[in-house]
C-alpha cells in the first residue's frame, strides 16, 4: 500500500479539468465545467451548492455513470488510485464501481429495485465482487443489515424495499454500498429525502461507519449544516464550476466569495431572537446560456461593471484556499476582520 | 389471494350471461334464419320446422331453454350442421384454432421482446428506427393484406410453403397462418417492450444497479426486464385469450377448419346453438385470461397486493 501512495502524494481521487457536457435541445449545457479537487485517504470532501450547479453530474462523472447521450465526459482526468478511470475499459471500471467506489443516491424511494427482495439486492454485490456463494452473501447480507441498525435484520432481509420505511430503506442502500467496504463512499444527497430527525441518524451512521472503515467519503448536499460537522474539507459549486475550495473550517470562518458568504448567511441560526432568514436574491443561471462575465454576477450584492464583462480568476487565497471572484483578496480580509471581531466581542 | 380469485370467478358469471344474453337478442333482431334459402318454403313445411325447434313458443320460454343449456355447458346440437353437438364442433376446431394462435402468440413474444428491448437499448440509432419502422408497418397491414402478400411470395412465386388449407401440427401448412397471424402482435409488443424498456432504464434503481459494478448485461436481464416487461402482460392476457380461440381472417384467408372459421359460418347461418356456444367460449376464455394476468401482475410485483 505504501508505494502506491507515494506514488500519487497520498491523494485516493485526483480529479483534474473535469468537464461534462449535455447536448439538450436547448444548447450545450455544460454542467460541469473544468471541476478539479483532490481528496486523500481517509478523509471526507463535503460538496456544496444549489440544485442544478453540477454537484452530482461530477459525481456521475468519476463512475461514468453520466447517461450517455445525453450526457458526455469532454475532457479531463478522474486518477483513482493511480488509474485514469476516463480512459480504462468498460470492464476494469465495471471491476472499480461497488467494489473501491460506491454509492448512495438522494432517493430510497425509487434507488433499490422495487422488484427485488433487499437480501438479493445486497447479495448481488458481494457475489459479484467478492466471489461468494449464496450461503455466504446471505450471511454476509444479514451482517450488513445489522450493522446499519436494521432491527430484526434476518428476519426483514427477505422483505422488497416497499416493506421498509424511508429512513430504513437508506440504510439498506448504504448497507449495500459498505458490502464489498469500499475506499471510498460517494453519497449523493443521502438525506434530502428523509425527515429531519431521521437525517440525523443516517449522517451520524454514515460518520460511524468512516470511522470504523477508514473509508475516504465524498458527500454531496445543498445543506450547508449538513457538511459542517462531517467533512475536512469542501467545494462550493456554482453553474458548473467551483466558486471556492477550503477546509471546512477555514471556509466557514472567512469564506473569501461572495458566494459562499450569502449561503452561510441563509443557515438559519437558531440562536437568534427571530428576524428573517436571509436569502441570495434570483435564482441560479440557466447553465445552456451563460453571460460572459461570473455567473454569479446577476445575484451578487458587491457586483462591479468587471464582474459582467471578465470572468474572474480562480484566486490563490492560502496554500489550500481558493476563490473564484474578481475580489476574492477583498472578501477573504473582509471575513477575517469580522471573524477577529467576533471572536474579541466573545472575549468581551 | 385466494379469496381473490374466488371472487373475480364469481363476477365472472354475470358478466358471460349479460354476453350471452346481448348474443342471443342480437340474433333475434338478424333479420332471416336458419332453414330459409334461396327459395320460398311452403307455409306448412315452415310451421312444421318452428314447431320441431320450439320457434312458436313464446320467448321467454326459448330464452330459458337457452340459458339452461348454457348453465349445464352443453349447448345442444347445430341447427346446420344436422346431428353435430355444439360441444363436439368446438372439441374439434379448437386444437386447430390453439395450435396456430399459440405458436403466432409465441412468436409474436419472442419477436416482439427481443425487437422492443434491442431497440430500447440502442436508442435512436438505426437499429431501433428500422425496428419501429417495422412495428409501424406491422400495426397498419391488416391481416387480410399481409396473407395474400405472403401467400403471392412464398407459395405462389418461390413455392416453399403451400398457400391454404390444414395439414396438423406441426406441419409446414402452419407456417404462413402463423406469420399472418402474428404480425400485428409482434408489433404491438415490439413498441410496448420497447416504452417499458425505455421508462425503467431511465430509473433510478437502474443507476443503482450500474454503479454496483454489474455488466449491461445483468443491469437489464436481472433488474430492467422484469419492470419493463410490465405493460407487455397486461397485453399479452387478452391478446392469448383471442389468438387461443380462433381468428375469423386468417382461418377463412388459409381455409382452416378452426373455431374462427365456424363462428363465421355459424352467424351467417344463423345456427343459434352454435352462435351461442362459441360466443360462451371465447368470453370465458377472455374472461380466464384476465385473471391470469391480474394474478401474474401480483406475482410479478411485490407491491401488488390483493
Amino acid at each position: 500500500m505504501l508505494p502506491i501512495e507515494m506514488t500519487n502524494n497520498g491523494n485516493l481521487l485526483e480529479v483534474t479539468d473535469l468537464r461534462t457536457y449535455f447536448d439538450t435541445e436547448d444548447g450545450i449545457v455544460k454542467a460541469v465545467d473544468g471541476i478539479s479537487f483532490q481528496l486523500k485517504r481517509g478523509e471526507t470532501l463535503g460538496i456544496v451548492g444549489e440544485s442544478g450547479s453540477g454537484k452530482s453530474v461530477t459525481n456521475l462523472s468519476i463512475l461514468r455513470l453520466v447517461p450517455t447521450p445525453p450526457g458526455k465526459i469532454v475532457s479531463g482526468e478522474v486518477i483513482f488510485d493511480g488509474q485514469d478511470l476516463l480512459t480504462l475499459n468498460n470492464e476494469a471500471v465495471r471491476h472499480i464501481r461497488g467494489r473501491r467506489i460506491a454509492m448512495i443516491f438522494q432517493d430510497p424511494m425509487t434507488s433499490l429495485n422495487p422488484f427485488m427482495k433487499v437480501s438479493r439486492q445486497l447479495m448481488e454485490m458481494t457475489r459479484l465482487h467478492l466471489g461468494h456463494t449464496k450461503q455466504q452473501a446471505y450471511e454476509h447480507a444479514v451482517k450488513m443489515l445489522e450493522t446499519v441498525g436494521i432491527p430484526d435484520a434476518r428476519a426483514r432481509a427477505d422483505n422488497y424495499p416497499h416493506e421498509f420505511s424511508g429512513g430504513m430503506r437508506q440504510r439498506v442502500m448504504i448497507a449495500m454500498a459498505l458490502s464489498c467496504e469500499p475506499e471510498l463512499l460517494i453519497a449523493d444527497e443521502p438525506t434530502t429525502a428523509l425527515d429531519v430527525t431521521i437525517q440525523a441518524q443516517i449522517l451520524e451512521l454514515i460518520k460511524r461507519l468512516k470511522q470504523a472503515t477508514g473509508t475516504s467519503v465524498i458527500l454531496i448536499t445543498h445543506d450547508l449544516g449538513i457538511v459542517a460537522g462531517m467533512t475536512d474539507h469542501l467545494l462550493v459549486m456554482y453553474a458548473g464550476k467551483i466558486f471556492e475550495q477550503a477546509p471546512t473550517k477555514e471556509l466557514f470562518a472567512t469564506p473569501g466569495n461572495p458566494y459562499t458568504k450569502g449561503l452561510l448567511r441563509s443557515v438559519p441560526d437558531p440562536t437568534a431572537e427571530q428576524g428573517e432568514l436571509y436569502q441570495i436574491p434570483g435564482l441560479p443561471p440557466d447553465v445552456a446560456h451563460l453571460p460572459p462575465g461570473c455567473p454569479f454576477a446577476a445575484r451578487c450584492d458587491r457586483v462591479q461593471e468587471i464582474c459582467h464583462r471578465e470572468f474572474p480568476p480562480f484566486v490563490q487565497l492560502t496554500a489550500d484556499h481558493c476563490s473564484l471572484c474578481h475580489f476574492a483578496h477583498e472578501v477573504y480580509e473582509e471575513s477575517r476582520a469580522e471573524t477577529a471581531g467576533r471572536s474579541s466581542e466573545s472575549k468581551l | 389471494m385466494l379469496r381473490f380469485v374466488l371472487r373475480r370467478l364469481l363476477i365472472t358469471i354475470p358478466t358471460i350471461l349479460v354476453v350471452i344474453t346481448l348474443t342471443w337478442g342480437l340474433i333475434r333482431l338478424a333479420p332471416g334464419n336458419f332453414y330459409s334459402g334461396e327459395k320460398p318454403i311452403p307455409k306448412a313445411i315452415e310451421n312444421n320446422i318452428r314447431e320441431k325447434y320450439g320457434l312458436n313458443k313464446p320467448w321467454y320460454v326459448q330464452y330459458g331453454k337457452m340459458m339452461g343449456h348454457v348453465l349445464l355447458l352443453d349447448f345442444g346440437t347445430s341447427l346446420k350442421y344436422e346431428g353435430q353437438s355444439v360441444n363436439g364442433i368446438i372439441a374439434r376446431s379448437l386444437p386447430v384454432s390453439a395450435a396456430i394462435g399459440l405458436s403466432a402468440y409465441l412468436l409474436a413474444l419472442l419477436v416482439g421482446i427481443t425487437l422492443g428491448s434491442f431497440a430500447a437499448l440502442k436508442q435512436n440509432s438505426k437499429l431501433d428506427y428500422a425496428s419501429m419502422a417495422l412495428a409501424m408497418v406491422g400495426i397498419s397491414v391488416p391481416n387480410f393484406v399481409l396473407g395474400p402478400i405472403l401467400v403471392l411470395i412464398f407459395s405462389l412465386t418461390l413455392y416453399w410453403l403451400p398457400p391454404a388449407r390444414w395439414y396438423g401440427f406441426p406441419s409446414r401448412g402452419m407456417v404462413l397462418p402463423v406469420l399472418t397471424l402474428s404480425g400485428i402482435y409482434m408489433a404491438y409488443i415490439a413498441r410496448l417492450t420497447r416504452a417499458g424498456m425505455l421508462e425503467v432504464l431511465r430509473s433510478d434503481y437502474i443507476r443503482t444497479a450500474r454503479s454496483k459494478g454489474l455488466s449491461e448485461r445483468q443491469v437489464v436481464m436481472r433488474h430492467a426486464l422484469r419492470g419493463g416487461l410490465m405493460p407487455v402482460v397486461s397485453f399479452t392476457g387478452p391478446a392469448l385469450a383471442f389468438l387461443l380461440t380462433g381468428t375469423v381472417v386468417v382461418e377463412r384467408l388459409f381455409t382452416l377448419p378452426g373455431l374462427g372459421n365456424y363462428f363465421i359460418q355459424a352467424s351467417l347461418n344463423r345456427d343459434e346453438p352454435l352462435i351461442i356456444g362459441i360466443v360462451s367460449f371465447i368470453a370465458i376464455t377472455l374472461l380466464l385470461m384476465n385473471l391470469v394476468v391480474d394474478i401474474a401482475y401480483a406475482y410479478l410485483d411485490p407491491r401488488i397486493r390483493y
